[in-house]
């Protein structure tokens, strides 16, 4: 335990290495530290990586685990589900339509209060076929009691990977957990990540104790019954004390994080870049941040003073605190890779939520525009995010915008 | 480490009982379901808990015997039980497996034989779960049992044809009309020997039937012992969807098994044994009865004409007087089949 009073610095020097890999195996190489005891694979592209690097950890004798490979999604969530109620800690992953095959095992895990971590290398849904991202497959959870976040990074993504399992795992949550990362451009890009010692993530990461809702001869219970109008009221109210609950576990977390690992990430929920003086923002999720941040740079040597909102976490929407960060702005431009059509304004998911959090808890009423934009893996361009930033500041200038707009569409 | 890369795990190796008087009293399957007068569905799940005893994780598919025997507050099930989507016995039986196998080999749970039993019905086991099923039949490396309990019909959802319904047979989605009387013209799904001849790695597949509840609960345990994934199919009659008097259910049990609808057998290690009635019918020492005396017992065939009947009676023949092994393995000798031409 002497490690614990050691300076940030020092015990950096200490356990730390450093690595060139891509976010798939970051969350691979995450996996083997947190010890996960069944992994279950099935090919489709972009996140099967995580697999392949995974199957090599277990060939390699660098990672002790029940490596299956499934027939077909719904099985591969099937079997983390049952692993998991029996007590084993487990990962499990998928993309784009074949998330959406393994539906009714996302649908019952978190009433069955399965603490499964996925990660989901977004993907564009069928019909038409396209490998590349697009946010509506881990989205489609979104209402169901799942925990889903994006990251942005190779580096967030092994550190989000420790931090899903801890969160996850906190017997005052207890639900599924889904990382997104975007596919190919996080998935398959490589960049220098530092890697955790083993007894880091030790300390910070307790073994998996299902407690009285193991499924072992030891604990007789049966899990599942059938609840009908009599008590399923109350069950889903269970669930949703999980929603009020997650906010605070998850600022806990990340600040034990920090403490262990002495890598800060600020505000959890969301990442702001040149707000302090911005006049606009954009706000949005995932890799497009990188475009968005060469664009910003770009714009304030035009004295465009715009800033950038990159949200982490998606579920739960922490929705006073993103509106009180947002009400600041003269106005708001939401960059959404996904579609809900037909919804309020023909707006996308995250515009929709912002919204809905501006509305109740912003003291300003700042104009929220939404772009769609990105979808199926086309690249958010510096001169798109150029184009998004002057429509925002039509809007903050009292000049009337269309609440949805495509931009980067062919004619 | 052996050749074959099979990390076998030793199971609690269960003898047959040898005798009615022999079995224990303990029941895992108790009092609180809500099944029928005569379910004989019910009956293999009590048989099925006494036969694998204490040490045991029960997982089942939905279906009757999910809907009827687990209300919240006043389950049945004396050993842990989960409740499993309808497609995924096989799923389930392998993630239960895999969590034992991988927190007993890092002793993070005491390490012991744990038996593991998925059950089905035959819509979770011949039709939506049937993926699942055959991958994990694949898998040598886990000890589990997936009992496949037959009625021939969704149940539980007021009784629509599966699979494995039979010919001809009067279901709320193949009701005899003005036109057609005979909506269902599909011959019944034969799942053990797709099991069987699918996955040769296979140790041990069963038939059984409630009907002769000693000896399906030693196949049970025989299932239980071998080692690796196992798979048994059960003929259970159903008083509500079949449509009989509830105090005929076991004999109708009996009268699959001696018209030769329902053949027994078990494959132990590739070697096929048929028992029971079933071994005296193939070895002439039992004549097989007409299948009037099965089918007219049921509301179910009650619009039978004579022709249906004798057009069942053909396919029952075919079964016993062609197949490469009866009631088994739908192939034909090819000399056998010349000769008849």
């Amino acid at each position: 335990m002497a490690t614990l009073t050691m300076p940030v610095e020092e015990k950096k020097k200490t356990y730390e290495q450093e690595a060139l890999i891509t976010g798939a195996e970051a969350i691979a190489i995450a996996c083997k530290l947190a010890n996960v005891d069944v992994v279950t694979a099935y090919p489709i592209r972009p996140y099967d990586t995580v697999m392949q690097y995974m199957s090599q950890l277990v060939a390699d004798g660098e990672m002790d685990c029940e490596f299956i490979v499934a027939e077909s999604e719904n099985s591969q969530f099937e079997i983390v589900k049952h692993a998991s109620v029996c007590g084993a800690r487990v990962f499990c992953g998928s993309s784009g339509i074949g998330w959406m095959y393994a539906m009714e095992v996302l649908t019952v895990t978190p009433a069955l209060r399965v603490p499964m971590v996925c990660l989901v290398g977004n993907r564009a849904l069928d019909d038409p076929g396209a490998f590349g991202v697009e946010h509506n497959d881990a989205l489609a959870v979104r209402d169901l009691g799942w925990l889903l976040n994006w990251v942005d990074t190779a580096q967030e993504a092994l550190d989000t990977a420790l931090i899903a399992y801890r969160v996850a795992e906190d017997r005052r949550i207890f639900v599924p957990l889904a990382i997104s990362c975007d596919g190919a451009f996080l998935t398959h890009s490589q960049a220098l990540v530092k890697v955790p010692a083993a007894e880091q993530v030790m300390q910070f990461l307790p073994k998996y104790d299902r407690g009285d809702l193991l499924l072992h001869p030891d604990n007789v219970i049966s899990v599942a019954p059938q609840a009908n109008e009599d008590w399923v009221m109350e069950i889903r109210r269970q669930n949703y004390a999980v929603t009020e609950r997650a906010c605070d576990v998850i600022r806990e977390v990340y600040a034990d994080f920090e403490r262990i690992f002495g890598r800060k990430y600020g505000n959890p929920f969301f990442e702001e870049y040149m707000t302090e003086d911005a006049e606009i923002v954009l706000l949005g999720m995932g890799t497009l941040s990188t475009p968005v941040r060469v664009a910003i740079r770009k714009l304030r040597e035009q004295g465009k003073k715009v800033g950038f909102v990159r949200l982490r976490w998606f579920r739960p929407f922490a929705g006073a605190e993103i509106a009180k960060c947002l009400e600041r702005f003269r106005a708001i431009g939401v960059i959404d890779r996904d579609l809900s059509l037909g919804a309020p304004d023909l707006s996308g998911v995250v515009a929709t939520e912002v919204r809905s959090a501006m509305y109740t808890s912003a003291k300003t009423r700042p104009p929220v525009l939404d772009f769609i934009c990105g979808l199926g893996g086309r690249e958010v361009t510096v001169p798109d995010v150029g184009k998004m930033t002057d429509i925002v500041f039509q809007a903050a200038n009292g000049k009337a915008q269309p609440l949805t707009q495509w931009i980067g569409l062919r004619g | 480490m052996s050749t074959t890369f099979v990390e076998e795990k030793p199971t609690q190796n269960l003898e047959p009982f040898k005798g009615v008087k022999k079995v224990p009293y303990e029941e895992y399957f108790t009092s609180g379901h809500r099944t029928c007068e005569g379910c004989e569905s019910a009956q293999i799940m009590r048989l099925m808990a006494k036969a694998a005893g204490p040490r045991t994780i029960v997982l089942g598919a939905t279906g009757c015997m999910y809907v009827a025997n687990t209300s919240y507050y006043s389950t049945v099930w004396g050993v842990p039980w989960m409740h499993t989507q309808l497609g995924s016995a096989g799923s389930g039986a392998l993630g239960v497996a895999a969590a034992l196998r991988a927190q007993m080999r890092k002793g993070s749970m005491r390490d012991e034989p744990i038996n593991v039993i998925a059950f089905c019905g035959d819509g979770g086991g011949a039709d939506m779960g049937l993926s699942a099923i055959s991958a994990t039949m694949t898998h040598p490396d886990y000890n589990l049992l997936i009992l496949l309990y037959d009625n021939e019909e969704y149940g539980n959802t007021d009784i629509q044809i599966s699979g494995t319904s039979p010919w001809g047979v009067n279901t709320s989605f193949s009701t005899p009309g003005k036109v057609k009387r005979i909506m269902h013209h599909r011959w019944k799904k034969n799942v053990a020997p797709l099991i069987l001849a699918g996955h040769p790695t296979v140790k041990y597949v069963a038939t059984i039937s409630t009907s002769y509840p000693l000896q399906a609960m030693n196949n049970i345990r025989k299932a239980l012992s071998v080692g690796g994934p196992t798979f048994i199919h059960c003929l259970n009659p159903c008083p509500k969807g079949w449509d009989f008097d509830p105090l005929i259910a076991f004999e109708l049990g009996e009268l699959a098994v001696n018209t030769g609808i329902w053949p027994l057998y078990e494959v132990e290690c590739g070697k096929l044994r048929l028992y029971g009635k079933t071994e005296a019918i193939a070895k002439g020492r039992f004549k097989r009865l007409p299948v009037r005396d099965y089918l007219l017992k049921q509301g179910r065939f009650a619009h039978f004409t004579e022709e249906d009947i004798e057009f069942f009676q053909a396919k029952v023949d075919e079964m016993w007087n062609r197949w490469l092994v009866p009631g088994v393995i739908p192939l034909e000798k090819e000399i056998e089949a010349e000769q008849r031409t």
